[in-house]
C-alpha cells in the first residue's frame, strides 16, 4: 500500500470527479444543440415526430443536467480544496474565466428552467424554441471559458513570474492564450458528435429490439447527419491540435508518440510495446505521418523526448496508449457516422426507404454511443497526463500545488461512493422514465393517430 | 471606492442572495419530506414543487458563483480555506451533490421514491449546518498555521460553544425563512389549507430563530471581542433587524399581507447579516486574511468588476422573466399552466 501522499490522493481525487464530470459536461454541452435542431426541424417542417423527440430529449437531458450540475460543483470547489497553493498563485490569472464560466451557467440554468415549463404556455411555438438559444450558447460557452482555463494551464502568458508570485498580470492575454482555440474547437465539436452518437445509439437500441418506428429512423436521421458533420470538424481540429503542439508543447506530442531522436521524417507509432531501455517492438510505423502531422511536410523536423530533461518527461506508455485509442474511437465513429449517411442516400435513391435499416450498421451506431464517450475520455486523460509534471507548463509542477492536508484518502473514497450512487441512480431513473413511457404510448395519450406506427 | 471593496460587497451581497433562496430551497425540502412523513403531503407538496422546479438549478448557482468570486477576488482564500475546509468542504460538496440531484432523479423521473425524497429533506439541513463551519472559521482560532502548513483545529471546533450556536442560528434560519415564503406563495395560491399548515411552521420557527441569534451573538462576543464591538457601532442596524422581525411576526400573526411578511423577513435578514460582515471588515479570515493584502491585482479586480456588471445586465432581466413566469403569474402558482 502506498503511504499517506496528499499529492497522489489530490490527483486521484480530481481525476476521479473529472473523469465522471466530463461525461455528464459532454451531453450537457452537446444535448441541447440537438434538442434545438429537433425542435427547429419540428417547427419549420410542421413535423409533430421531431417536435416529440425534442420533449423526450430535453426530460431525459434534466436528470443528465442535474449530475452535471452537481458534479461540477464539486470539480469547482475541489479545486480549491486539493490544489490550495496553485490556486493562490494561479487564481490571479485564471479568476476571469473562471467568472465568466458561472454567468454562462446561470443563464444556462435560468433559461432550461423557463424552457422546461413553458412547453404549452406559448402560443407562438417558435417563441419557446428561442429560449433554447441561451441554453445552448450557455452551454457551449462555459464549454469555452472552461476550457480557456485549462488551456491556459498549458500554456501560460499573460504575467511575470516574481519569486513565486504572478505579477503584472493582463487578464485577456492569459485567457486567449495559444492552446485555447484548439482545444476549445475540439472540445466543442466532440461533444456535439458524442451527443449525437448517444442519441442515435437509443434510436439504434429500439429499431434492433424490432421496434421499427419512423419516429427512431427520424431520430438516426437527424444525429448521424451532424454527427457526421461534426466528427469531421473535430478531425480537422485534431490536425491543428496536433501543430499546436508540435509548437508549443513538443514533450506532450513525443511522448504521445514515443518520439526520442529530435529528426525530420518522423514516423507516427501506432501501437507497440516500448522496452525497459526505450526500444518500440510490435508497433505499427507510418512513415513521415508524424513530421505531416505536426507541419504538414515530411521535412518538418519534430523535437525528441531526448531534449527535454528526464525529470520532465510525461509518462510515457499511458501518452501512448491514451492517445492511440482516442484516435481510433474517433475514426471509428467518424466511418460510422459516414456510414449511415451514404447508406440513407442509397435506400433513397432506390425508393426502399420502408425496409428495415441494416442490422450491421445498427449494431454499430449502438456501439458508437460508448466509443465516442470513450474517445471523450480518453483525449482527455491524455491532454492531462501528458502534461505531467506540470501543472502550470513550465512554471508550477503538480506537487507544489498540490494541498498537505489530512484525510484526502478519505474524502477520495467519499466521493467514489458518492458517483457510483449517482451514476446507478441516474441510470436507473432515466431507463425506468423511458421504459413506462415508450414513444408509442406516447403517441396514444397525445391523441395522436397511430397510422404511422409500422410494426 | 477601490475594486477589492467593490469586490468584498458584491461577494457579501451575493451570499445574502444564496442564504435566502437557499433558505427557501433547503427548508422546503425538509417540509416536503416531513409532511409526507406525517401524511399531509397531499396539502403542500404539489405547491413545494411547483415552486421548486423551475429554480432549483438556479439556487445552486448563486453558491458556485459567491466561492467562484471569492477565490477570484481573493486567492489567499483558497489557500487558507482550501487547506483547512477539506474535510468539512467535501462533505457539504457530497450533501449538495446528493440533494440536487435526488431532487431532479425525484421531481422529473421517480416520483413517490420516499428514500429520494429523505434524502433531498435530510440533507436540506445537514448542509447549511455543514456549510456554516466556513463562516465560524472566518472568526479566527479555528485555523493553525505552522510554518507553511495549514490545518484545522478540529477539536477547538467541536467543543467551541460559538460554532454550536452558529450551526444552530443555519438550521432554524432555514426554516423560518422558508416557511414564511411558503406562507407567501401558498397565499398567492389561495391554497388556504397549505397556508395554515405553513403559517404555523413559520410561527413556530420564528421563536427559536431570536433566541439563538442572540446566543449566537453573546458567545461571538466572548469569542472575538474586536467584531464583536465592530457590531455594537452597529447597533442601530440590529435593531432594525428586530424591528422587522416583530413586523413580520405581527403580520404572520394575523393572517395577512404575507408578501409583505416574508419581505420583512428578508429585511431582517438583511440588516443583521450586513452588520455581521460590516462589523467583520477588514478580515476576511481573522486574523490571516484581510480585504486587502490579499486582493487580487488591479487588473484582474478591475476585470472582473466590468465582467460582473456585464453579467448583471443579462442576469437582472433573465432573473425577473423567471419571477414573472413562475412567481407573480398567479395563474401558474395556482396550477392552472
Amino acid at each position: 500500500m502506498h503511504s499517506y501522499d496528499p499529492v497522489l490522493y489530490s490527483r486521484l481525487l480530481t481525476g476521479l470527479t473529472l473523469g465522471v464530470h466530463i461525461v455528464y459536461a459532454t451531453i450537457g454541452v452537446g444535448v441541447p444543440l440537438m434538442i434545438a435542431l429537433a425542435e427547429w426541424i419540428g417547427i419549420k417542417r410542421n413535423d409533430t415526430y421531431y417536435l416529440l423527440m425534442a420533449r423526450r430529449w430535453a426530460r431525459g437531458y434534466t436528470i443528465t443536467v442535474a449530475v452535471g450540475v452537481v458534479t461540477g460543483t464539486a470539480i469547482g470547489l475541489q479545486l480549491s480544496l486539493l490544489w490550495p497553493n496553485f490556486m493562490r498563485v494561479a487564481g490571479q490569472a485564471i479568476a476571469l474565466p473562471l467568472f465568466l464560466e458561472t454567468f454562462a451557467f446561470f443563464i444556462e440554468a435560468i433559461f432550461l428552467g423557463i424552457y422546461l415549463y413553458t412547453w404549452d404556455r406559448f402560443k407562438n411555438r417558435m417563441l419557446h424554441f428561442l429560449l433554447l438559444l441561451p441554453i445552448v450558447l450557455g452551454a457551449s460557452m462555459s464549454a469555452f471559458f472552461i476550457t480557456s482555463m485549462n488551456a491556459f494551464m498549458n500554456t501560460p502568458q499573460g504575467f511575470d513570474m516574481v519569486n513565486g508570485k504572478m505579477i503584472n498580470i493582463d487578464p485577456l492575454v492569459a485567457m486567449f492564450n495559444p492552446a485555447m482555440p484548439t482545444k476549445v474547437a475540439h472540445v466543442l465539436t466532440t461533444a456535439y458528435v458524442t451527443a449525437a452518437f448517444i442519441l442515435a445509439g437509443i434510436a439504434a437500441f429500439a429499431l434492433l429490439r424490432g421496434r421499427n418506428h419512423v419516429y427512431h429512423k427520424k431520430a438516426l436521421r437527424l444525429t448521424m447527419m451532424a454527427a457526421l458533420i461534426f466528427s469531421l470538424a473535430s478531425t480537422a481540429i485534431g490536425d491543428l491540435s496536433g501543430k499546436f503542439l508540435h509548437e508549443y508543447q513538443p514533450a506532450k506530442l513525443a511522448a504521445a508518440e514515443w518520439h526520442f531522436e529530435t529528426s525530420d521524417k518522423a514516423e507516427l507509432i501506432v501501437g507497440g510495446v516500448l522496452t525497459e531501455n526505450n526500444e518500440i517492438k510490435y508497433a505499427f510505423k507510418i512513415p513521415y505521418a508524424l513530421s505531416i502531422l505536426a507541419g504538414s511536410s515530411p521535412y518538418t523536423v519534430v523535437k525528441g523526448l531526448n531534449e527535454v530533461p528526464r525529470d520532465e518527461w510525461p509518462p510515457l506508455r499511458a501518452s501512448h496508449y491514451l492517445f492511440d485509442g482516442m484516435v481510433f474511437f474517433g475514426v471509428y465513429i467518424t466511418v460510422v457516422a459516414l456510414w449511415h449517411v451514404l447508406a440513407h442516400w442509397r435506400r433513397r435513391r432506390k425508393g426502399s426507404t420502408k425496409k428495415p435499416l441494416n442490422r450491421a450498421l445498427l449494431i454499430a451506431i449502438l456501439l458508437g454511443a460508448p466509443a465516442a464517450m470513450l474517445a471523450i475520455e480518453l483525449g482527455w486523460i491524455f491532454s492531462e497526463i501528458a502534461r505531467q509534471p506540470w501543472i502550470l507548463w513550465g512554471y508550477m509542477k503538480v506537487s507544489q500545488g498540490a494541498t498537505t492536508a489530512l484525510y484526502v484518502d478519505r474524502m477520495l473514497w467519499m466521493f467514489a461512493g458518492l458517483y457510483v450512487l449517482l451514476s446507478v441512480t441516474c441510470i436507473y431513473v432515466l431507463i425506468k422514465m423511458f421504459k413506462n413511457n415508450p414513444i408509442e404510448a406516447e403517441f396514444i395519450a397525445r391523441g395522436m393517430k397511430e397510422g404511422d406506427v409500422k410494426r | 471606492m477601490s475594486y477589492e471593496l467593490i469586490g468584498i460587497s458584491v461577494l457579501w451581497l451575493f451570499l445574502y442572495g444564496y442564504l435566502i433562496v437557499a433558505s427557501i430551497d433547503f427548508g422546503a425540502g425538509f417540509f416536503a419530506f416531513y409532511a409526507r412523513w406525517t401524511k399531509q403531503d397531499h396539502l403542500i407538496n404539489r405547491l413545494i414543487s411547483r415552486y421548486l422546479s423551475p429554480v432549483w438549478e438556479i439556487t445552486n448557482v448563486f453558491f458556485v458563483f459567491f466561492y467562484i468570486g471569492i477565490v477570484g477576488f481573493f486567492p489567499d482564500t483558497a489557500y487558507y480555506y482550501g487547506n483547512a475546509l477539506i474535510v468539512p468542504g467535501s462533505i457539504a460538496v457530497i450533501l449538495l451533490a446528493i440533494r440536487g440531484s435526488f431532487y431532479a432523479f425525484e421531481n422529473y423521473g421517480s416520483k413517490k421514491n420516499i428514500v429520494f425524497l429523505f434524502l433531498y429533506g435530510a440533507t436540506g439541513l445537514l448542509i447549511p449546518a455543514s456549510l456554516s463551519v466556513a463562516l465560524t472559521l472566518s472568526e479566527g482560532g479555528f485555523i493553525v498555521k505552522q510554518g507553511e502548513t495549514i490545518s484545522l483545529d478540529y477539536w477547538a471546533l467541536f467543543t467551541n460553544p460559538l460554532s454550536w450556536s452558529i450551526v444552530g442560528l443555519a438550521i432554524v434560519s432555514v426554516l423560518f425563512i422558508s416557511s414564511s415564503f411558503l406562507a407567501f406563495y401558498a397565499s398567492r395560491a389561495e391554497d388556504h389549507a397549505a397556508l395554515k399548515l405553513i403559517r404555523g411552521y413559520a410561527l413556530f420557527w420564528s421563536t427559536p430563530t431570536i433566541i439563538i441569534a442572540l446566543t449566537a451573538f453573546i458567545y461571538l462576543g466572548q469569542h472575538n471581542e474586536r467584531h464583536f464591538q465592530n457590531m455594537m457601532d452597529l447597533w442601530w442596524l440590529l435593531a432594525l433587524s428586530v424591528a422587522f422581525f416583530m413586523i413580520a411576526m405581527w403580520l404572520l400573526y394575523n393572517g395577512r399581507r404575507y408578501g409583505l411578511a416574508f419581505i420583512c423577513v428578508m429585511l431582517q435578514f438583511f440588516s443583521a447579516f450586513f452588520a455581521y460582515g460590516i462589523g467583520q471588515y477588514p478580515y476576511i479570515l481573522d486574523p490571516y486574511i484581510t480585504v486587502q493584502s490579499s486582493a487580487t491585482s488591479p487588473a484582474m479586480g478591475i476585470a472582473l468588476v466590468v465582467v460582473f456588471i456585464g453579467g448583471l445586465c443579462m442576469l437582472i432581466p433573465s432573473l425577473l422573466l423567471v419571477f414573472k413566469l413562475f412567481l407573480f403569474d398567479a395563474d401558474y402558482v395556482k396550477g392552472k399552466k
